[in-house]
């Protein structure tokens, strides 16, 4: 059950890496993990460095998958952003935190909606 | 359109301020701000707004949801703001235009299945929105039976979110079975009949009644003071339209519309028990003040019984009102005004064991004690009632009469007509009742015959009257003078009127 759960996030994840790519960005990391959590994914576009948090669900039952980003969570990524950046000496840069939301229905192509610096 | 804006309003006592209720949906995470000094209730309708909008098939946007409540300044409470926040929301997400609805108000809470419940305060808003240009009103259909009777609104009762939607899009309502206003609770029906005997307390009631004159009935328990005084609301001539208005307005604001018929002509009658609080009595609350017991019986009867038991200060914040005919209440949140023009009947036993009576019988308390009891009630108050009357034990012979006593009906037609004489005499004096005879007039223009004049300034000589006594006897006089077809009060009607004022004294 879990291995399926991964699973699924993982696609996501893949799934919107592809979309940025299509966009013009460049993909710099996946998955980058430090003590404090978790990026998903880690891109470029232009100058600009682009945060993105991907949510992934198989069912509206519980909701958007956006709502799933509570205050805290929202925090978490800022900082886990401004962590990234100090690491990778990147401190000036322009950057942005984007969330998007993977969709499956059954049978259906999975829908991403992507939104532009929410946090 | 992300953006939408339609009306809604605000009760601040009995006036209504229009609301404008602006929905902005944004990109970004979902999330839902509601601006402009909400209360707790209206903070919940988030979840309210958002599980009636999914329940009747309208789809929740999934974006951040920036709902802003204007003027911004105003305290807003209570779930009221419900119905145009979802309204708000749907013609955001474009489903309805929402054209030509900035002569529209909103009013009505939501249920989680999207049905629309009935809340309280819906007659003064329709009314102070009248005022303000409104046009039409869409309403909970279970307040429907507040509406009727006002003209210059087109009012809509709605039951469902998706009645609505209905509505909006081409303007009709579908038909549904089984609703309507709801039916007049069962009064249980008094008549003044079944009071036996009483012949001086029938008198003291009827001159209330016509004067409007305040009263204080005296008497040992189970002598039947409370009979008496439920019974005075029937013998009072039936509420104009204009009061009808003005009593269900305060009602509705109170909540207490359930207990009584939007429309009904009978003058309230409001029992607030002994262990009243100041603030039950004259209406108060932090942000949302709600009238207390004597604004509930505005043109109606106040009736506290066993008043000397009150809590210290409970009568005496009576004194404004009694003064003045309505109560302005102060709070942080602002100063709201409530009519509070009541004939006020007290009721109490004469001693604290109750069984003191002009007989001396039985009476086990001392005579430190009764004063003590009746100290209670504070001289400036009782110096507003008119009417001291001693309700005796009914003697044997009356109890067995088989004829009860005279009809509410009968006294009712008495008290009209005494009322219509003395509104003719005050014809453009700006007061209609005798009770509210100014001073001034009653030494100069509506003086009593000489020797009713003589025998009053004789009491004043003696010191068995006050200066306020003086003209308080007067003017019951004029009371007596209407029931009894003489048109200046003499010796009888003064003599009468002296003894029903000095009447329940004892000690």
């Amino acid at each position: 059950m879990k291995n399926r759960l991964a699973q699924i996030g993982a696609n996501g994840e893949t799934l919107v890496a592809t979309y940025l790519e299509k966009q013009g960005a460049m993909i710099l990391a996946r998955n980058w993990r430090i003590k404090g959590g978790e990026i998903d994914i880690v891109a470029r576009q232009g100058a600009t460095l682009i945060f993105v948090e991907v949510k992934s669900r198989t069912s509206s039952r519980y909701g958007h998958p956006l709502e799933a980003i509570s205050p805290e969570k929202a925090l978490r990524l800022q900082r886990l952003a401004l962590a990234w950046i100090a690491t990778h000496d990147q401190w000036g840069a322009d950057y942005r935190i984007d969330c998007a939301a993977v969709s499956y229905r059954n049978g259906l192509k999975p829908e991403i909606d992507y939104r532009l610096g929410v946090l | 359109m992300t953006l939408a804006s339609v009306k809604g309003i605000a009760l601040v006592g009995l006036r209504g301020e229009l609301v404008d209720i602006e929905v902005d949906i944004s990109d970004g995470l979902p999330g839902y701000s509601l601006l402009g000094l909400p209360d707790a209730a209206l903070l919940e309708s988030r979840e309210r707004v958002r599980s009636a909008l999914v329940n009747s098939g309208a789809p929740w946007p999934n974006k951040r949801v920036t709902v802003s409540l204007s003027p911004a300044w105003l305290h807003k409470s209570g779930s009221g703001f419900d119905l145009p926040i979802a309204t708000a929301l749907m013609i955001a997400q474009g489903l309805t235009s929402g054209n030509d609805l900035q002569r529209t108000i909103f009013l009505g809470e939501l249920a989680l299945d999207g049905s629309v419940r009935a809340i309280r305060g819906v007659l003064p808003a329709l009314l102070s929105a009248a005022e303000r240009g409104i046009t039409s009103a869409i309403i909970p259909s279970g307040n429907l039976n507040e509406a009727m009777g006002i003209d210059e609104i087109k009012v809509i009762g709605i039951s469902h979110l998706r009645d609505l939607i209905a509505f909006i899009e081409n303007g009709e309502i579908p038909e549904r079975d089984g609703e309507g206003a709801p039916n007049e609770p069962a009064l249980a029906k008094v008549d003044l009949s079944e009071v036996v005997g009483q012949k001086k307390a029938r008198f003291a009631l009827e001159m209330a009644a016509i004067g409007g004159h305040h009263l204080l009935l005296l008497g040992p328990p189970g002598t039947g003071k409370t009979m008496l005084a439920e019974r005075i609301p029937t013998v009072m001539p039936p509420l104009t339209q204009q009061q009808a208005i003005e009593v269900a307005a305060i009602h509705s604001v109170a909540g207490a519309l359930i207990d009584r018929s939007a429309h009904s002509r009978t003058p309230p009658f409001v029992a607030p028990h002994h262990t009243t609080t100041t603030t039950a009595m004259v209406g108060g609350g932090s942000h949302f003040i709600k009238p207390g017991a004597c604004s509930m019986a505005h043109c109606g009867v106040l009736f506290i019984d066993e008043a000397p038991e009150c809590n210290v200060g409970v009568l005496d914040s009576l004194r404004q009102p009694l003064e003045s005919g309505s109560i302005a209440i102060s709070r942080a949140s602002g100063t709201v005004t409530f009519p509070a023009d009541f004939l006020l009947v007290l009721a109490a036993n004469p001693c604290p064991c109750g069984r003191l009576n002009g007989r001396g019988r039985a009476c086990t308390c001392s005579s430190v004690q009764i004063r003590r009891y009746m100290q209670r009630l504070s001289g400036p108050l009782m110096d507003r009632i008119d009417i001291r009357t001693f309700v005796e034990v009914p003697s044997r012979t009356e109890l067995a009469a088989v004829e009860g006593g005279e009809s509410s009906a009968d006294v009712r037609t008495r008290v009209i007509a005494a009322r219509e004489v003395a509104l003719d005499r005050f014809r453009n004096l700006g007061w209609e009742l005798n009770s509210r005879i100014p001073a001034k007039d009653l030494r100069q223009r509506f003086r009593a015959t000489r020797d009713g004049m003589a025998f009053l300034h004789s009491e004043l000589d003696h010191e068995r009257l006050s200066a306020r006594g003086y003209h308080k006897v007067l003017r019951l006089a004029w009371s007596i003078a209407d029931r009894n077809g003489v048109t200046v009060p003499g010796l009888a009607e003064v003599q009468s009127a002296h003894q029903l004022r000095e009447g329940g004294e004892l000690a």
